[in-house]
Formats: structure tokens, sequence, C-alpha cells
């Protein structure tokens, strides 16, 4: 095995490549930025494109947990979206506290620690018909523990979840739905008022940082594009790294043959769940970059629509190789902003016109079958002809 | 497909720079998803609106040109959108938004951008910002006045306020709740249920709501049930046979055109409260009805939001000929004050408060799917911050005397520049 | 009101009124009718029909004896009554080309003229009004000669008793000759005896008579007999309408005005204690029993009112920014008399404890208190148990909706482990189908009829077209059917959006369909239901036997348990795949029709079910329709409990229902009844 003594990226070209590309890239929007460039790329399509990768993030994660695992996960982007939430907490919390303190500076008295919380309360859920903070508040003020939340809410419930659904032995098409209905269960949870998270309004306003209100969104977008980009690129050679270990080979072998896998000693249970669990921090992750730029969180984002979405994005991309997913995530995301921007133009067919608004989820949807049906391998086996793909 | 990326922005850029001239209006309507059903009528709305100024020689002696956008009921999409209107298409208003939550997610950008928003659907209230002009019905000029039909004309002792799950109808029901207490109606005679959207097997409630009645207090139904759900909500009522004579049901949130997902010869006598009606008897709404469906359709009807646009619209025209310019900050200190005569008959101002002073009009559902005006106020003076919740009573908003929404009148300060999000 | 009275009442009305007139009304014609006359001194309130202040028009009207007044009163509530604009003259009209209007004479129904009809306006009495005025004709119409006539009138009289209708119910009844109706008013009299009769002795035997009666109206009239209002006093209570001693925080009290111990904590839900603590010191308060507690709103206020060199009570003001340190500054202020003096809770509790809070009826009569408590407290036993009949009843309809939309899933599912994603929009292709052939068949009973097929020949083909282009091709990839069907499935939904619009349609049910099967005043539901029901029922005793007495459930069942092996005992395996996949999609269709008739039809409807349908599935264990059956029947039935059990909040329910099944399958992972064997293996 000499190819363990050689360097991360000559071992992998691939990954190379794949990371040269992503710095390119972001070194070329940056440029073309508003903020530092000449502002070629607009602040709205900049989030666009932070936000496009993030997606690209939590596709490398469904990749790994679908196309090399095996596991076919409806309910990816329910982490994704807690992911969201817990960053969320802190920053409409934080921000409506300077708010509170502000007004309350030229009162009579100093406001006690129950006025405050009671003040914060009133601006965030006056608005929904509430004024109490909810008890799953007790952290909001504490930026760093909301940020270990990011990962331990996703990756606890991961963890309970698929250790329940691992060890009855759930698999295939089972597993898939029991992780759809997982995510209609939070999400339906989340829908409610009462739920302390703002029910369907979900927390919004969060493109503005804390303290940092003369920022302009021209420059924290840019932060968040670069945060990003760094977070993409970290995952791609985590994920990268385990596909190419033993693990890697194991996890393989059980998407391949669980039992004979399982045969042989491993125990596969664990394996499933250490992939599940890992995926589903690494779209907490990119959840907690995605919604500071997307502005706004809510329910609707964890319907199990999306993740089914996530999953269609691999499958394009091409499963089982991680740039494939990347390059779906991307390419659809994109291309849907695109046509649904009303900027791609009306086909007149004389007797009918083809606005875009209207039939580009049909011509989407019909993708999605022509991919599977003729290209199961995606738009990532396209390289495969070019001959400098690798092995799936 | 970095190469694309790029491509594709070179083509943004560029299509930005074109036309420049032109005034453009955009429309920030979900033409896709499941807010479509109430919005694409109002993209239609804003497209006549606009072509019939055009027909009159447009505006400042520039086209108007409408740049319609999708954010397909995707409520962060709608902030994006906004952006992208704001920054890339350069629009010098917006019409648009229907949901609350999807208010609240275009707020930020356009407080930040300094966009100006027209927002035509009634809402809950308790916001008020700067760059948003509320041509819908605030508490104070729906749910309060509706509440007082059926406390008084009605004889009602005993409420069941029904809603679905989102902010709208809680905001409104906590407002009411607050409302009916102070009118001395107990806490045990006001029943309060929510159900998800779309929700459709509602049996059981409807049993509920009748059961109310065995204490021998007369039963109503606000409901601020939301879009589809109400057909299956009403479909129910009919069957169980109650007349609008037994249990009043009055609605927030049914109006002409979710009526005519329905058979309503079951449902004559139950009521809606909007500030416009398409039977209102006056010779502007005849002619916009003439308008609409020659542009739409015979089949077509017009409802309480498309008069807000129709009211908006004519107001932003009328101020920015006033300001001799479509900059928002002029065009802002141009709207305090302006009249336009409203389909019903009368006149509506905008307030400082960024509200219309509108009539409230109660309307019992006829068998043909339209509504029976039987009841119709004076203008009443729309009120961002409810007086019935304590919280809220202090707050008071005028953008144009004390240039702030949240001005708290017990310690004279102002609470907040910005809105609420 | 004697005869007498009555007379002098409508003397001095007519006065009123011609004097109005004389003294230059803007209603000058001369030789009105007297009912014109009468309705002209009533003008202002008429127009404006509210029901605040017309309540003495309408009694008015009535009592004139006037031989018009019933037709008056009849067209007015029917919106027929307008006035000229010019003289305020009250007309009926009539009008065939909505231009020009005759108008008739209220009195005699002669034409008097023409206008057009921006000359006029219509009279809108509002519903309350109409309430009013249906009060009022119930003296006319409970006589009537039309039976359908005194129906009505004892429907309103039935929403607004009053003393007043005692003497024309007893009139009626004696004329009555219909036993039905006659029971009806027997039994309404009975209502107004024991709401309004002096003799007590005929009040509680007709209270006593309801033992049974299960009606709203029955008790609507006995709860509020048993009414009571809460007093505090410092010494022991001593009336004889005393209705129960209330300690706070302590009692509940029951239905009947009496009260009982229960234990309570918030968290485990049930009813509160009657009096909290807090508000039974309010109590005390307003009774001037003790003294009032500063609020601590007031205490601010008290505090920011002595602030003095930037101090309050000898405490720096940048230091009260705890509520310890404004306690402290607020008793200083106390010392120095500046503030009043607060009462701590243990205060509070004495004092409470020393005074006594009860219960008054307001009722004064206690042998009809005592009737219907005993009445109603029979009758509340039953209603709850029929409740639980109702609840039933929604559970199964619920578990028969869920199982037909998710039948035609188990099928394909079932068999041939296709997740059909598309299954939804199946449902949803059905329901449009329904709504097309009413577009074309306006009669609704025959619409639907034709419906039915047609809907399942539109998803057969729809099925067998999709299995024939995409599923055969994925047969050996399961999870990657899914995807291609969600595809279709996006694909579908947009088309209905585009062909049909965002709008929900109607798709209406029959007149034979509307209304309720009603069991009792309790337990009823709706005969779309009920169709929907015998639906599900049809459909799971034909595919049983299509399954297991047929040819082709003969295949299918072999193709199930061991495709390969089916095939090479020469059944075609295509063609069984086909007709499954078909069958299973033209139920999907027909589920459509139904669910369209009782909700509604959007592009949206089958995501509505898609979810649902696969848990449904999965609960009740894949293959086998018995198994969708109990699937089906679980989840309706967990559902509706949970809903019973939290009935402000039906979200929640879905929510809690949920994590139970995805409990339920940690235990039992295939599903409630599992097949065994190598088709278990899949």
């Amino acid at each position: 095995m000499d190819k363990t003594s050689k360097p991360f990226f000559l071992r992998y070209p691939s990954a190379m490549i794949f990371i040269l590309c992503l710095a390119g890239f972001t070194i070329a929007v940056t440029i073309f930025s508003e903020s530092v460039g000449n502002g070629i790329v607009s602040t709205s399509f900049l989030k666009t494109l932070g936000k496009t990768l993030c997606f690209c993030l939590v596709a490398i994660a469904m990749d790994l947990v679908w196309g090399y695992c095996g596991i076919l996960s409806l309910g990816h982007f329910a982490f994704f979206g807690l992911g969201g939430y817990m960053i969320g907490m802190w920053l409409m919390y934080a921000r409506t506290e300077l708010i509170v303190l502000k007004a309350s500076a030229g009162a009579a008295l100093p406001l006690t620690p129950q006025e405050l919380t009671d003040g914060i309360g009133t601006q965030i859920f006056g608005v929904v018909g509430g004024a109490k903070i909810p008890a799953i508040w007790a952290f909001a003020d504490s930026l760093t523990i909301q940020l270990i939340l990011v990962v331990l809410v996703p990756g606890v419930l991961a963890m309970v979840f698929g250790w329940l659904a691992f060890r009855s032995r759930v698999t295939g098409v089972y597993l898939s739905i029991l992780t759809q209905a997982m995510t209609l269960a939070l999400a339906l949870y989340l829908f409610q008022n009462d739920s302390g998270l703002r029910g369907n309004n979900g927390l919004s306003g969060l493109q503005n940082l804390p303290g940092l209100e003369d920022a302009a969104q021209a420059d924290i977008s840019l932060w968040f594009f670069w945060a990003s980009a760094l977070a993409l690129g970290l995952g791609y050679i985590v994920v990268k790294l385990i596909v190419e270990s033993k693990l890697g080979n194991i996890i393989r072998g059980i998407r391949d043959d669980e039992a004979r896998v399982r045969f042989l000693g491993y125990n596969v249970e664990a394996y499933k769940l250490f992939i599940f669990v890992l995926t589903a921090v690494i779209a907490a992750i990119a959840g907690a970059l995605y919604y500071p730029q997307a502005g706004i969180i809510n329910p609707a984002e964890l319907a199990p629509i999306a993740s089914i979405y996530l999953a269609v994005w691999v499958a394009i991309g091409g499963r089982g190789r991680i740039y494939g997913a990347v390059i779906g995530a991307a390419f659809v995301s994109l291309l849907s902003s695109w046509f649904t921007g009303g900027q791609a133009p009306d086909i007149p067919l004389g007797f009918y016109t083809i606005k875009w608004v209207d039939w580009w989820l049909v011509l989407l949807g019909a993708s999605f079958v022509l991919v599977t049906l003729y290209a199961p391998k995606g738009i990532g086996g396209l390289f495969d002809k070019f001959g400098w793909g690798e092995k799936p | 497909m970095f190469k694309k990326l790029l491509l594709a922005t070179t083509v943004l850029a560029a299509a930005s720079t074109a036309a420049m001239a032109d005034i453009k209006v955009g429309i920030l309507h979900s033409l896709s998803g499941t807010m479509a059903i109430s919005e694409t009528t109002l993209k239609d709305t804003m497209l006549m609106l606009i072509e019939q100024q055009n027909a009159k020689g447009g505006l400042l002696g520039e086209k108007l040109v409408p740049v319609v956008v999708d954010p397909a009921s995707d409520w962060p999409l709608f902030a994006e959108k906004a952006r992208e209107l704001l920054t890339v298409h350069k629009v010098d208003v917006i019409f648009g938004n229907w949901t609350s939550v999807s208010r609240k997610s275009v707020l930020p950008v356009i407080e930040e951008l300094n966009g100006l928003l027209f927002y035509p659907v009634q809402y809950e209230g308790e916001e008020s910002s700067k760059n948003v002009f509320y041509t819908g019905a605030a508490p104070n000029q729906q749910a309060i006045p509706a509440t007082d039909y059926l406390l008084d004309e009605l004889g009602v002792k005993k409420f069941a306020l029904l809603g679905t799950d989102y902010v709208y109808p809680r905001t409104t029901n906590k407002i009411l709740n607050q409302y009916l207490l102070d009118k001395g109606i107990a806490k045990e005679d006001i029943f309060v249920n929510y159900t998800p959207f779309g929700h459709s097997d509602w049996s059981k409630i409807v049993a509920d709501v009748v059961a109310l009645g065995a204490d021998g207090k007369k039963v109503g139904v606000i409901s601020t049930i939301n879009g589809d759900a109400n057909i299956g909500f009403y479909k129910e009522l009919a069957a169980a046979g109650i007349s609008a004579d037994d249990i009043p049901v009055i609605a927030f949130s049914v109006g002409e055109e979710e009526l005519s997902g329905l058979d309503t010869s079951n449902l004559v006598g139950h009521l809606a409260a909007w500030n416009y009606f398409q039977s209102a008897e006056s010779d502007a709404n005849d002619e916009f009805i003439k308008a609409w469906k020659a542009k739409m359709g015979e089949k077509r009807v017009t409802n309480d939001p498309m008069e807000a646009h129709y009211i908006g619209f004519n107001m932003w025209v009328n101020a920015a000929t006033a300001a001799g310019s479509t900059d928002v900050d002029k065009v802002r200190a141009a709207m305090y004050g302006q009249k336009f005569p409203n389909l019903t008959g009368g006149t509506a101002e905008m307030l400082v408060n960024h509200h219309l002073s509108k009539p409230v009009l109660i309307g019992e559902i006829q068998a043909d799917g339209q509504f029976d005006i039987t009841s119709q106020t004076k203008e009443v003076p729309g009120d961002a911050w409810t007086d019935f919740l304590p919280e809220s009573a202090v707050l008071m908003s005028d953008w144009k005397n004390k240039g702030c929404g949240m001005y708290n009148t017990k310690t004279n300060t102002c609470v907040q520049i910005k809105s609420n999000y | 009101m004697g005869l007498y009275v009555k007379n002098l009442f409508l003397i001095v009305l007519l006065l009123g009124a011609l004097i109005g007139s004389i003294t230059g009304a803007a209603f000058a014609q001369d030789g009105a009718s007297p009912i014109q006359t009468l309705l002209q001194s009533h003008s202002k309130k008429l127009k404006r029909s509210s029901a605040k202040s017309i309540g003495p028009v309408i009694e008015a009207i009535r009592e004139s004896g006037l031989p018009q007044a019933q037709n008056v009163l009849e067209k007015w509530r029917a919106k027929e009554l307008w006035f000229r604009k010019s003289d305020d003259l009250l007309i009926f009209v009539e009008t065939n080309d909505k231009k020009t209007y005759s108008l008739l004479d209220i009195a005699t129904g002669q034409s008097i003229g023409s206008a057009t009809k921006k000359e006029i306006k219509q009279i809108k009495p509002n519903s309350g009004v109409r309430g009013l005025i249906d009060g009022a004709l119930v003296f006319f119409r409970l006589t009537d000669s039309d039976k359908a006539v005194r129906i009505s009138a004892l429907d309103s009289l039935g929403r607004d008793p009053k003393a007043a209708y005692l003497p024309i119910i007893r009139t009626a009844l004696s004329k009555e000759k219909d036993a039905g109706l006659k029971t009806r008013m027997s039994r309404m009299e009975r209502i107004l005896i024991a709401r309004f009769e002096t003799d007590t002795a005929k009040r509680v035997v007709a209270i006593e008579s309801f033992a049974d009666d299960m009606g709203i109206d029955v008790r609507a009239a006995l709860n509020p007999l048993l009414s009571s209002k809460v007093k505090v006093a410092m010494e022991a209570p001593d009336m004889a309408n005393l209705a129960r001693d209330i300690f706070p925080g302590v009692t509940i009290k029951n239905d009947g005005g009496t009260a009982s111990e229960a234990l309570y904590y918030e968290w485990l839900g049930g009813s509160p204690p009657e009096l909290s603590m807090a508000d039974a010191y309010i109590l005390l308060v307003k009774a001037k029993l003790a003294p009032a507690d500063v609020s601590i709103e007031d205490q601010k206020t008290a505090l920011i009112s002595n602030i003095k060199n930037g101090q309050v009570g000898g405490v720096a003001i940048a230091d009260l920014n705890t509520d310890k340190a404004r306690a402290t500054a607020y008793r200083a202020l106390v010392r120095e008399d500046l503030a009043a003096e607060t009462i701590s809770v243990e205060e509070q509790h004495a004092v409470i404890e020393e005074a006594f809070f009860y219960g008054v009826y307001d009722q004064k009569n206690m042998d009809v208190v005592r009737a219907a408590r005993t009445t109603l407290a029979s009758i509340n036993s039953k209603v709850s148990i029929n409740t639980f009949f109702d609840l039933f009843l929604d559970a199964m309809s619920l578990a028969s909706i869920y199982f037909l939309a998710a039948i035609g899933l188990a099928i394909t599912f079932g068999v041939m482990r296709v997740i059909n994603m598309a299954h939804g929009e199946f449902i949803m292709m059905g329901a449009y189908t329904g709504y097309v052939v009413q577009q074309f068949i306006p009669n609704y009973t025959l619409s639907i009829i034709v419906a039915v097929p047609a809907a399942f020949a539109v998803t057969f083909a729809a099925g067998v077209v999709m299995e024939r282009l995409v599923i055969r091709h994925l047969y050996n990839r399961p999870l990657e059917t899914l995807l291609a069907t969600f595809g279709i499935s996006i694909c579908l939904q947009q088309l209905a959006k585009n062909i049909f619009g965002t709008q929900a349609r109607p798709l209406t049910a029959p007149d034979w369909l509307d209304g309720a099967l009603v069991i009792n005043e309790v337990v009823s539901i709706s005969w779309i239901r009920v169709a929907i029901f015998v639906l599900g029922i049809l459909f799971f005793v034909l595919l049983l036997f299509i399954l297991n007495k047929t040819r082709l459930g003969l295949e299918t069942r072999a193709v199930t348990q061991n495709p390969r092996m089916a095939a090479s005992m020469g059944i075609n395996i295509d063609r069984v795949y086909m007709l499954t996949f078909g069958l299973g999609s033209g139920i999907a269709g027909i589920a459509g029709v139904a669910i369209g008739l009782f909700a509604k039809v959007t592009s949206e409807l089958g995501s509505d079910y898609i979810v649902q349908s696969f848990m449904t599935v999965v609960v009740g264990g894949v293959g086998n329709i018995w198994g969708t059956l109990a699937g089906a029947t679980l989840i309706g039935f967990l559902q509706k409990n949970i809903e019973f059990f939290n009935p402000s909040n039906t979200l929640a329910a879905q929510t809690y229902m949920i994590i139970f099944i995805i409990i339920f399958i940690q235990f039992r992972p295939r599903g409630i009844i599992a097949l065994k064997g190598r088709a278990a293996e899949a």
C-alpha cells in the first residue's frame, strides 16, 4: 500500500481538483463581489451562491449516507433545518436583547433581569401571540452553547432515531419511509405555535448579525460565502478520507450486501449509526451556515419534500462520487432559481406560450425520471467517459 | 459549471443596465406553491392596473414596466427575490406578499435597502415598518367590528375562535380574547381551536362547537381558517345541518375567490367581514369589475386584497406625481394624507402610521357565491398597534411627525426604528 | 298584555304617527294606509335595521292587529321591502329587467307607479333582525295551515324561547293534527314550562320529563336554571339556595353547581380549581374585606416618583436592577410613609383562610334546582357515553378515508415492492376527473355515478402507462423507483395546476348525500362519510375476492411470494405487474372522487395523503390488505383519541400520532400483520 505514503491531495487527484476549483471559484466571486470587487456579482446573487455551497455540503452528507452506505434517508433536511433553528435562536435573541437594552437606555430605572427577559419575550413572541420565553430558549443568549447545540441536537436526534431504527433492522424502503415520517413529525411539531419556536413564522431577521448593525449586507454575505466555501472544502476532505479508508470499504460493503458484512463479523448497526450521525451533523452545520444567509427559517423548510429534493440532487449529480453530489446540488438549485426568477425567456408556440414559471417543475420532474431511467450515474457519470473519474 | 455561473452573472448585470429609463414596478406574489391559489390573482390585478395606467400615459411621462418574479410560496425565497428586485432589477416600488410570514421575511431586506412595499392583505397588526404601506385591514378594521356585530346584532354570548395555526389567527385571537373579556364575556365562554393548514377532517370540531350551545347561550364562530381548509369546514357545517340562524360563522379569510371553490347554497347567511365586497354598489366598482372580467373572463370574481392593490397602486401613482419622482423617500413623504376614492363609495386616506382608513363591511353569503352587504361603517382609521393588549396599547406609529413606527407614548421614547421580524 | 292595554297602545301609536305625518315628515301622501303610517313612524329605525333598536318596531307591527302585518313582516324578512328615496314611501317592487321597477303599495299590493334602480333602495335586515322578525312571526305562523310554515315557526321559536310563546303554543297544540309535529310542539311546550312557568309543581314535572332527552335545546333550557354566582363573606353562609362551599385552590365546580375536591397538576391536564388563591384574594379586596396589595407595576411607579439625588430609599438608581434591591428600596419608602404597605403571600393566605367562599344559585326555587340537577345529571351521563360513541364513528370514518387512500398503495407496494410517490397524484387525478365529469353532466347524482368508473378508468390507464414506461425498467432498483415516481409526482401536480389553475375546484355531492345520519342528538355522521365508509368496505371485500378467488389474485399472490418461482411456473409476470399496478392506481382514482366530495379538489390534494398512506401501509404490514385495514383503523382511532384529549390543538394530535408510529415500528418492524417466509425478505 504505497498509496498511503503519499500526501492526501496526490493520492486523490479528484479531491485536489475539487479543492482548487472551489478555491478559484471563491477568489473569483470575491473579486467580482460588491464588497471588495467590482460588483458584477450582486449581493443577492452572492447570497444565492453562498446558499448553494451549503446545499452542496448537505448533498455531500447525503451522498455519504446514501451513495456510499446505502441508507436512503428522506430526513436529512430535518437535521439541516434543526441546525438552522439552533443558530437562529441565538441570532434572534441576541439581536433583540440589544434592541431592548437600547430602548430602555432612557428609562428611569435600570432593567431587572426579569424585565429584560420579559422585554425580549414580548419582542420575539409578540408577533405570534405570545409574550413569554419558552424553556427551550434557556441558552439562547450564549453563542457558544448554541453553536454546540447546532451539532448536539441533530446529532442526538440522529443517534436516538438511528439506534432505534437500525437496532430493529429496519432497512430499505421501510427506513426511507420512517425517516420521512420523522421529518414530517418534526415539521408538524415546529408548525405548532406552542412549540416555542414561533410556529409557522419560524425565526426571521437572521441576516442581521447582533452587534454588527452597521455592517453592510454585502460584507456579511461575503463572510458567510467564505465560511460556506471553507465548510464545503473541509466537508469534502473529511468525507473523502472516510470513503477512502477501511471504514469506507466496510460501508460500501454494507451498501452492497449488508448480511454478508454482518457474517464477516462486523457490527453493521454501529457502522450505519456512525455514518448516520456524522452525516446528520454535517447537514446541521450546513444548515447553520445556510439560514443566516437565507434570513428566515420556518417549519416548511423541514417538510418531507425538501429531503426528497436532496435525494434528487444527489441522484442527478451522480451517487457514490462526492463531486457528483456537489454538481447535482449546485446545478439543480441554481437552475431552479434561474427558471423561477422570471429570467428564462418564454417560448411562444403560436397557439400556446410556454411560461417557465409554470413549466419548470414539469421539466424538473421529467428530468428526474429520465436521469433515473437512462443515466443512473447522473451527471457525474459523464466524467467517467472522459476517463478521469474515480471509482464509486 | 463555474464558467456557467460567471456567464449567468454577466447576463444578469447586462439585463439590469438595459431599459433604465422606464419606471419599474416589482410584483412579488407567489405564482406556484400553496399560496399561488390566492396570489396569482393579485399578480394579474397588478398587471391590469399597470396596463390601465400606461394607457393613460404612464407615470411622469415614463412607461411603467412590471417585473414579475415568483417566490413560489417559499418564505426564504421571498427575501431573496425582494433583494433581487431591489438590487438587480432596481424596481421603484414593490407590490406583493400575502402571508404574514412572507412579509416578515422580506422586511429586513426592504428596510436595509430602503425599498417600498405595498402589502394588500388583512393582517394581525403589531407591526409598523417605515418601508411598508399596509393597504389591507388591521385588526381594528376587520376583527373588532366583526366581533361587535356578533355581540350586538346577533346577540352572540359564547364564542368559538377557530383558526389555522399560524401568526394571523394566533395574534387576532389573542386580541379578540382580551376584547371579549373586556366586554364581559366569561373566560369559559371562549373556545379556541387551531388546525393545520389544509385541514380536512372537521367532523369532531364542528360537533364540539355545536355542543357549546348546551348551556343556553347563543354560540357564534369567528373563523380565521385559512385557504383550502375552509372548504372542508363549510361542507361539514352544511352536513351537520347548522344554519346561520343557529350558529353564525363570521370569517376573516373567506372572500369571493374562496367561495368560488364550493357550492354555497347550504352556507347562505354565514358572514364575512372585509373592507370590500364585489357586490358593493358604486360606479368605480362597476368599472373595475368590468375591466377585470374583460381581462380574465366572465367567471372571475373580485375581492378585498384586489381593492387594496387598486387603492395602493393609485395612491402610489398620485404620490409619485405629486413628488415629481419615484424616489422612495420623496414618495413616502407624499403618501401621507393621500386620498383616493375606494370601490365601496367612500374615500381612503393614507395615515401617518402607513395604514389606510377604510370602511368595514359585513356581508352574508348568498347562494350565488357573492356577499350581501348588511352592514357598512364609516371609514375606520387603521391602527398598527392594538388598543386591546396592554403592552401594545402604549405604542403608536407616526412616521411623519415622530419618524418612528414603535413609539412608546408612556415613556415618550422610540422603541426601535426597524420593525420586529 | 291584556287586550285593552294592547288597543290603547295601538291608539297611542297611531296618534303618534298621525302627528308625525301632520308635522311635515318627509312622507306626505294623503290617505296613506294604516300599515304605511305605522311603518313611517319608525322609518328611521326601519332603514337602519339594527338588531339593537329594531325590537320595539317589530313588536309594534305584530301587535298592531292590522291584516297586512304578517305579510309586511314576511316581505321585510325576505329583503323585499324597499323605500323610495324621494319621499321615504315604503313599497314592494316588481321588476322584469332589473332596470325599471314597478312599485307596489304595501297595503294593497296595487301598482302605484314605477321607478329606476337609482330612485329606490332595498331595506336589508341583517340576520339578527331577521331572527327577531322570525320570533314575531311565530305568533302568526305557528297556527298556519301549511305544515312547512308551522315547522319553521317552531324552529324559530326554539332558537329563542320566550315566556310570551306559552299561550300561542298551547293554542297551536290544541289545533295540531299532525302527530309528529304535535310531539315536537308538546316537547317545546315542556321546555317553555320548565323555563317560564310560575307553578312550581308543573315546572318540576316538566323538568323531570326530560331525564332521557339529550337534546341540546333541553340542556340549553336546564343549564341556566343551575347558574350560580361566587360570593365571599366573613361568616358562614346561611341561605336556602346555597350551591356549594368553595375552598380556594382546592375545590372544582361540578356541572350541577356543586363542588368537589380534585387533585390538579398543570402538566397533567384536567380541570383547575374554581378559584385560585390569587383570585380569591382579589375577590376579598373587591368585597372590601381585605386591603389591596400593591402591584409590582405600582411599586415601580412609586420608586420612580420618589427618586431623589439619584437615589431611592437610600439605594442608588444604578443598583435597582434586581428585584431584591427594588424591594429593599420600596420597604424604605414604606417606612418613610411615602408608599403603601405591600401584603405578603402569607398574610393573604391567612385572610383567605378566615373567609368563607361559596356559590349561590341564581334560581331561588330550590325544588326547581333539585329537579334540574338530577335531570341534568342523568342527561349528562348519557351525553358522555354518546359523545364517546360519536368519537368512535368519527374515528371509523377517518380510518375508512385512510384505508381508501392507502389500499391502492398497499397493492402496488405489497406486490411489487414499488414505492409509488405519485400515488397521491393518482388520487388527485381521480378527484379532477370527478370535477370534469360534473362540468359535462350537471345532474349531481348521475355525474357521480359516471365519475366513479371514469376516475377508475383514467387512473388505471395512467397507472398502466407509468408501469410500462418507467417502473418496468426499475424493478431491481426499488429505491430508484421512489425517485422516478417522485419526478412523475411533481410533473403531474404542476400539470394539474397548469390545466385547472391553482383555485380549488368544486366537486359537489348529490342531494341525497347532503346532511347527516342522525342517530340521536349527540351522535351523528354526515352521509358523505357514511358513503366513503361503505365504499371502503366495498373495496375491501372486492379486493379480498379478487386476490383470493380469481386467477389474477392467485397469480398476484404467487408473484408476491416469489416472483422468479412464479415466472417459472408459467405466470406472465409482466402482465400481473401491469394489471396490479393499474388496479392499485384505479382504486386511488376512486378514492380521489370520495375525498374530493368531502374536502376539496386542488392540485395539492394528493400530497396531503401520501405520507399518511405510506404509514398506514407500513404500520399495517406490507402485502396484505388485512394489514392495511388494521393500519388504517389503528391510525384513525389513535388520531381521534389524541384529538379528544387535546381538543384545542389538532396539529399536536398529528405529531404525536407520527411519533407513536415511529415507536410502534420499533417493536413490530414488519407491521401489525406481517408476512412470513420468503415474501418478508424484500
